[in-house]
C-alpha cells in the first residue's frame, strides 16, 4: 500500500519528464542518421554516422568543447568567490542593508537577452559604451571588448547574471550560522581568516555544492548571450558547444548534424553529471 | 564593535551594490533619453526625461498583449509545476528508496540537453498537436524545463520536516490528504513559496522557446525584445525602453519577494 | 430543444465571427521600410474589412531562422513571409511557395527586370519585391573636398584607399572608411563577395570546387583587412549595416560602401547629422567591374501551406503596388518610400525631387546581373551569394574567419585556408563531388 502510494505520487513527474526526454531523443537519433537539411528536404536518405563524423571533425569542435568548460569553470569560480565575499559583507546589520540586498540580487531577474543587449551596446561598445568612457576618462585607449576579449566578455555578462544567485544562496545559508559558536571563537581571539577557514567555510560547503550544480546545469546551454553579442566569434573564440549546435541547426539548417551535436551534448552532460552525482551525493547525505 | 569598521563595511557594501546595479540603472536612464542623448559622448547623467520611446514602442507593438502572455504562461507553468512536483518530492522525501537519488539525478540531467539541439523535434511534435503559437504550448515547455529544479528544491525542504511529526500524525490515523494538508503544507509553505518564486522568474525570462514556438498570438515579452534587438538607425533608447518594460515587472516583483528568496533558497544546503 | 437552438446560434455566431476576421500573420524584418509598412497596415485593413493583420517583427537572422523552420516543417505559423532573393528560387523550386498571380492593376511589367527575374522560377513569380537594393559608395563630399581631392566617376579600390588615408582623422572622430565586418553570409560576406568579384574571384569554379585560396581572394581580403585596420573605426569586426548607419549618421565615417537603401536614411535630416554633405558614386572596382555591386530584394511570399492564400496574396499585391508607394509618399514623405522595385518610382517627379540618390541607386540596380557576376565563368546564380542550399553554411563559416582575420586573431592566409576547408567539407557532404 505504502509502496503503491509512493509510486502513484511519483508517476506524473517521472512520466511527463520521461516523455519530455524520450520523444525528442528518439527523433534526434533518427534525424542524426539521415541527411536532413531544412533548405533541401525531400531526399532523407540514411547516411550512417556521417553526421557525427562531420560534427566532431568540425574545426570549431575542440575550441567549442574547451570554451564550454572555460565558460562554466570561470563563471562558477567567479560567482563562488565574489558571491561568498558579498554574502559575508552584507550578512551583519548595517545602514541600508535591505536596500543593498535588493540592488545586489537585481541582475538575477534580468532576462538573458536583455542582459546581452545591455552589455553589448551600453556597456562594452568601444565608442559610446560606458566602459569606453571610463577608460577614456583615465586617459586609456578604450578596450574593444567583444573583439579583443570575446570569451571574457561573455564570461563577464554571464557572471553578472549568476552572481546574485550564488550570493542569495550564501546569504540564506549564513542566516543559519551558529551565533554562539562564532562569538565563542571571537572571544578566543580567532582572527578573520581563522573564522572563515574553520567556521564559515565548513558551514557554506553544502551551499557551494548547490551553486556549482545548478550553475553547471544552466551554463551548459548558455547561448543567448553568445548569439546576441559575439556571434561565436571572432573565429571560434567564443563558440561553445550549445552555440555550435545552434549554428548547425538554425543558421546552416542542417538538422542531421545538429541532432548529432545535440546527442554529443547529452554525452557531455552525462560526463558532467558523473561529477554531479559525487557532489550531490555528498551534499544530500545527512 | 568599533565604529570605523562598520562604516568601512557599509561603504564597501553600498559601493559594490551600486556597481552591480549600475547597468540596470543605466538601462533605465537610457530609456528616458532621446536617441541622440543615448549615444552622446561623454554620457549624460542629467537630462530632461522623455516618454517618447515608450510611446513609440507601444505604438508599434501591443505591450499589454505580450505582458499578458508572459504573465499567464509563467503563472500557469508555476502552478502546474507545483502540482506535479510537490507529490513527487513528497514521495521521494518520505518514501525514500535506494534509487531515489538516481532518480533525482536523472531528472536534473534532462535539463542538460541543449534546447537548440531538440528544437526541430519539438517543433514537429507541436505542429502535429497544434500547440505552435499557443499559450498552452509554452506553458507545457516551461513546466517541463523547470520541473527537475522544482522537484529537487521541494524534496530538500520536505526532507527537513521532522519525521516524528509525520509518524505521530500517521499513528493518529491521518490519511494522506490530512498529512499533506495539516503537516506538510504548513511546514513546507516557505519552501513551496520560494520554489514558486524561482520558477516564476525562470519562466518569465525564458527566451529561446518562446521566441521559436510563438509568433503573433502567444508571444511573450522575450519576443518583444527580439523585434527591437538591432533595427536600422539609432535604437538604443527604444531598445532600452522595450527592455525596461520587459524586465520591470519581474524585477519589482523580485524586490518585494526578496525576503522570501533570502530565506527560501536553501536547496537542502542548510541544516 | 432550447439547448439545441442555443448551440446552433452559437455555432452560427462563431462561424460568422470566423468569417468576419481572416487573420493574416505576417513575418517581417525590423528595418525602416518594414516598420513603415506595419504602420500603413491600417489603411489596408480599412479598405479590406474582414482581414486583420498581425505582425511578427524580428531581427534579420532570427527572422530567417523562424521562417525557414516553419516552412520546412510545414508549421503554418505565418501567412506572409518576408524572404530574400536567396531563399525565393530555392523554395520556389521545391513548391513551398504559392505563385504570386498579379492582376491587371498590379502592372507587373512596371517591375524592374532584375528584380522580377531574381524572384521567379521558370517564369513564375514566387515572391513580390517590397524593396530592392544594390550597393554603392556613399561619401562625405565636404571631407573629400577639404582634403583637396575629387571622387573619380568610377573609383577603383586603390583610389579609395588613397582617399581614405587623406580624410582619416581619428582624433576628430572621423574614420576614413567604414565597411561591414560582422560575420554572416548576409553581413560581411555580402560585401566581401562583391569585393572579391571585383578582384576577379569567385566562390566555386565550374566543377563546384571552392576557390577561397586563390589569388583574387587573398589579394582582396588582404586589402580589406589592411584598409580597415588603418582607416576604419574601432570594433569593425562587429559592424554590419545598422551599426555603420549609426556611425555614419553621427558623422564618423568618411566613406561607406553598402546597400543603396542606406541613402534614404543618411540623407534624411531627421536622423542624420550629415544629411546635406553626402554624395554617391558606383561601388569601387578593381580588376573587373563585374559583380562589384550586389543585388538583393526583401520580398513578400505566401507559403504553399497557408490556408489563407487568397487574403495573403491580396495583401501582398497591395504592399508591393504603385499605390502603396504613393501612399507612403503622401503619409510619410517621398524620401522614405520603398525603392528599387518599380520603374515608375524612378519616373515620379515627387520622388526625384525628394531623393537625390535616385539616379545612383537606379544605375546600381540595373547594372547588377546575378547570372553573370564573376570574371571566370561560375556555375551559380547570385552576385553576393550562390543560390544553393549549402551556401548559408559556407558563407557563415567563411564570414566567421574573415571577421577573425579582421580582428587580428588569425592571419588572412590561415583564415582563407580554414574557410576553404569548411567549404570543401560542406560541398563534399552535399555530394557535389567526392
Amino acid at each position: 500500500m505504502k509502496k503503491f502510494t509512493a509510486r502513484f505520487l511519483l508517476t506524473p513527474a517521472v512520466g511527463s519528464l520521461f516523455l519530455w526526454m524520450i520523444v525528442p531523443l528518439v527523433m534526434s537519433i533518427y534525424f542524426s542518421l539521415i541527411r536532413y537539411n531544412l533548405m533541401s528536404p525531400g531526399e532523407h536518405e540514411y547516411i550512417g554516422l556521417m553526421n557525427y563524423e562531420f560534427f566532431v571533425t568540425d574545426p570549431a569542435f575542440w575550441p567549442a568543447v574547451l570554451n564550454t568548460f572555460l565558460l562554466i569553470g570561470s563563471v562558477i569560480v567567479i560567482t563562488l568567490v565574489f558571491g561568498m565575499a558579498l554574502a559575508l559583507l552584507v550578512n551583519d546589520k548595517f545602514p541600508g542593508q535591505s536596500i543593498v540586498r535588493v540592488l545586489l540580487i537585481s541582475p538575477f531577474f534580468v532576462m538573458p537577452a536583455v542582459n546581452a543587449l545591455l552589455w553589448k551596446h551600453m556597456m562594452m561598445n568601444p565608442i559610446y559604451g560606458v566602459l569606453a568612457q571610463v577608460w577614456r576618462f583615465f586617459g586609456a585607449q578604450p578596450v574593444n571588448w567583444l573583439e579583443s576579449y570575446p570569451l571574457l566578455s561573455v564570461i563577464i555578462m554571464v557572471s553578472w547574471q549568476w552572481l546574485p544567485f550564488a550570493c542569495l544562496i550564501f546569504i540564506t545559508s549564513l542566516q543559519s550560522m551558529d551565533r554562539e559558536q562564532l562569538e565563542a571563537a571571537r572571544m578566543d581571539g580567532a582572527n578573520y581568516v581563522q573564522q572563515f577557514r574553520y567556521l564559515y567555510l565548513p558551514h557554506l560547503s553544502r551551499s557551494v555544492a548547490v551553486v556549482v550544480m545548478i550553475e553547471m546545469i544552466f551554463l551548459l546551454s548558455v547561448f543567448a548571450e553568445i548569439f546576441t553579442t559575439t556571434g561565436g566569434g571572432p573565429g571560434f573564440a567564443s563558440t561553445n558547444v550549445a552555440f555550435l549546435i545552434f549554428v548547425q541547426g538554425l543558421m546552416n539548417f542542417d538538422v542531421g548534424v545538429a541532432s548529432a551535436g545535440g546527442l554529443f551534448a547529452v554525452l557531455l552532460a552525462n560526463i558532467a553529471s558523473v561529477f554531479l552525482i559525487r557532489i550531490i551525493g555528498k551534499s544530500l547525505e545527512k | 564593535m568599533d565604529k570605523t569598521l562598520l562604516w568601512v563595511r557599509t561603504g564597501a557594501a553600498w559601493l559594490v551594490a551600486l556597481l552591480i546595479f549600475f547597468p540596470i540603472l543605466w538601462l533605465g536612464m537610457t530609456a528616458f533619453k532621446t536617441e541622440l542623448q543615448a549615444i552622446s559622448v561623454p554620457p549624460k547623467f542629467f537630462f530632461t526625461p522623455t516618454l517618447e520611446n515608450f510611446i513609440e514602442v507601444q505604438s508599434r507593438s501591443d505591450y499589454l498583449l505580450y505582458a499578458k502572455n508572459s504573465l499567464i504562461t509563467s503563472v500557469a507553468s508555476t502552478l502546474l509545476g507545483l502540482l506535479i512536483a510537490a507529490p513527487a518530492a513528497y514521495s521521494m522525501a518520505f518514501f525514500q528508496t535506494r534509487r531515489t537519488k538516481d532518480l533525482l539525478v536523472w531528472m536534473l540531467s534532462t535539463k542538460m540537453m541543449p534546447a537548440v539541439g531538440v528544437l526541430i523535434p519539438v517543433y514537429v511534435v507541436y505542429q502535429q498537436f497544434q500547440l505552435l503559437d499557443t499559450r498552452l504550448g509554452l506553458t507545457i515547455i516551461f513546466t517541463m524545463s523547470n520541473l527537475p529544479i522544482m522537484v529537487w528544491m521541494l524534496y530538500s525542504y520536505f526532507k527537513d520536516i521532522p519525521r516524528e511529526i509525520l509518524e505521530a500524525a500517521r499513528m493518529d490515523g491521518a490519511t494522506l490528504y490530512d498529512e499533506f494538508r495539516h503537516v506538510i503544507l504548513p511546514l513546507g509553505i516557505g519552501g513551496l513559496a520560494s520554489t514558486a518564486l524561482l520558477c516564476l522568474v525562470l519562466s518569465w525570462n525564458e527566451s529561446f522557446w518562446s521566441l521559436n514556438l510563438s509568433s503573433a498570438k502567444a508571444g511573450t515579452l522575450a519576443t518583444l525584445i527580439a523585434s527591437y534587438s538591432s533595427p536600422e538607425g539609432l535604437f538604443w533608447a527604444k531598445l532600452s525602453a522595450a527592455s525596461l518594460m520587459a524586465i520591470a515587472p519581474i524585477i519589482v516583483f523580485g524586490w518585494f519577494c526578496q525576503k522570501q528568496l533570502v530565506q527560501g533558497l536553501t536547496f537542502g544546503a542548510v541544516k | 430543444m432550447k439547448l439545441k437552438l442555443t448551440a446552433a446560434l452559437c455555432l452560427v455566431a462563431f462561424a460568422a465571427a470566423a468569417h468576419a476576421d481572416t487573420e493574416l500573420v505576417i513575418a517581417t524584418v525590423n528595418n525602416g521600410h518594414m516598420v513603415t509598412m506595419e504602420k500603413m497596415g491600417k489603411f489596408f485593413e480599412k479598405d479590406n474589412p474582414g482581414i486583420k493583420l498581425k505582425w511578427v517583427t524580428l531581427e534579420e537572422g532570427t527572422l530567417r531562422q523562424r521562417v525557414t523552420t516553419d516552412i520546412a516543417t510545414k508549421g503554418g505559423q505565418f501567412d506572409v513571409m518576408t524572404i530574400g532573393m536567396y531563399e525565393t528560387p530555392i523554395w520556389g523550386k521545391k513548391g513551398w511557395l504559392a505563385e504570386i498571380k498579379p492582376d491587371a492593376k498590379y502592372d507587373i511589367d512596371d517591375m524592374l527586370p532584375a528584380m522580377r527575374q531574381g524572384l521567379s522560377v521558370n517564369g513564375k513569380l514566387y515572391a513580390a519585391p517590397f524593396y530592392g537594393e544594390s550597393s554603392m559608395l556613399m561619401y562625405r563630399s565636404d571631407l573629400v573636398e577639404k582634403a583637396g581631392l575629387k571622387m573619380p566617376a568610377n573609383p577603383t579600390w586603390t583610389q579609395i584607399r588613397d582617399i581614405a588615408a587623406k580624410i582619416n582623422d581619428p582624433a576628430k572622430g572621423v574614420y576614413g572608411i567604414c565597411l561591414r565586418g560582422k560575420p554572416g553570409w548576409g553581413d560581411n560576406m555580402a560585401f566581401l563577395t562583391t569585393l572579391v568579384n571585383s578582384y576577379g574571384g569567385q566562390w566555386f569554379d565550374m566543377k563546384w570546387k571552392p576557390q577561397l585560396t586563390t589569388k583574387p581572394w587573398k589579394d582582396a581580403i588582404t586589402f580589406y583587412v589592411d584598409l580597415l585596420k588603418k582607416y576604419g573605426p574601432p570594433g569593425s569586426s562587429a559592424n554590419s549595416f545598422n551599426e555603420i548607419l549609426a556611425l555614419y549618421n553621427e558623422g564618423k565615417c568618411g566613406m561607406w560602401v553598402d546597400a543603396t537603401i542606406a541613402a534614404s536614411f543618411i540623407t534624411d535630416p531627421k536622423q542624420s547629422k550629415v544629411a546635406d554633405k553626402v554624395a554617391f558614386a558606383p561601388a569601387p572596382v578593381q580588376v573587373t567591374a563585374k559583380g562589384s555591386n550586389w543585388l538583393w530584394a526583401w520580398a513578400l511570399a505566401v507559403p504553399a501551406s497557408s490556408t489563407k492564400q487568397e487574403a495573403a496574396e491580396k495583401f501582398i499585391r497591395w504592399a508591393t503596388s504603385k499605390d502603396y508607394i504613393n501612399l507612403v509618399g503622401r503619409e510619410v514623405g517621398w524620401g522614405n518610400v520603398p525603392t528599387g522595385t518599380r520603374k515608375s518610382t524612378y519616373a515620379n517627379a515627387d520622388f526625384l525631387k525628394a531623393a537625390k540618390f535616385a539616379d545612383a541607386e537606379k544605375a546600381a540596380i540595373i547594372s547588377a546581373n546575378p547570372k553573370d557576376s564573376t570574371l571566370p565563368k561560375s556555375p551559380y546564380v547570385g552576385v553576393q551569394f550562390a543560390s544553393i542550399p549549402e551556401f548559408q553554411a559556407i558563407g557563415i563559416a567563411t564570414g566567421q574567419q574573415m571577421s577573425a582575420a579582421l580582428a587580428g586573431k588569425v592571419s588572412v592566409d590561415k583564415a582563407l585556408e580554414l574557410s576553404q576547408q569548411a567549404a570543401d567539407r560542406e560541398m563534399k557532404k552535399a555530394g557535389y563531388y567526392k
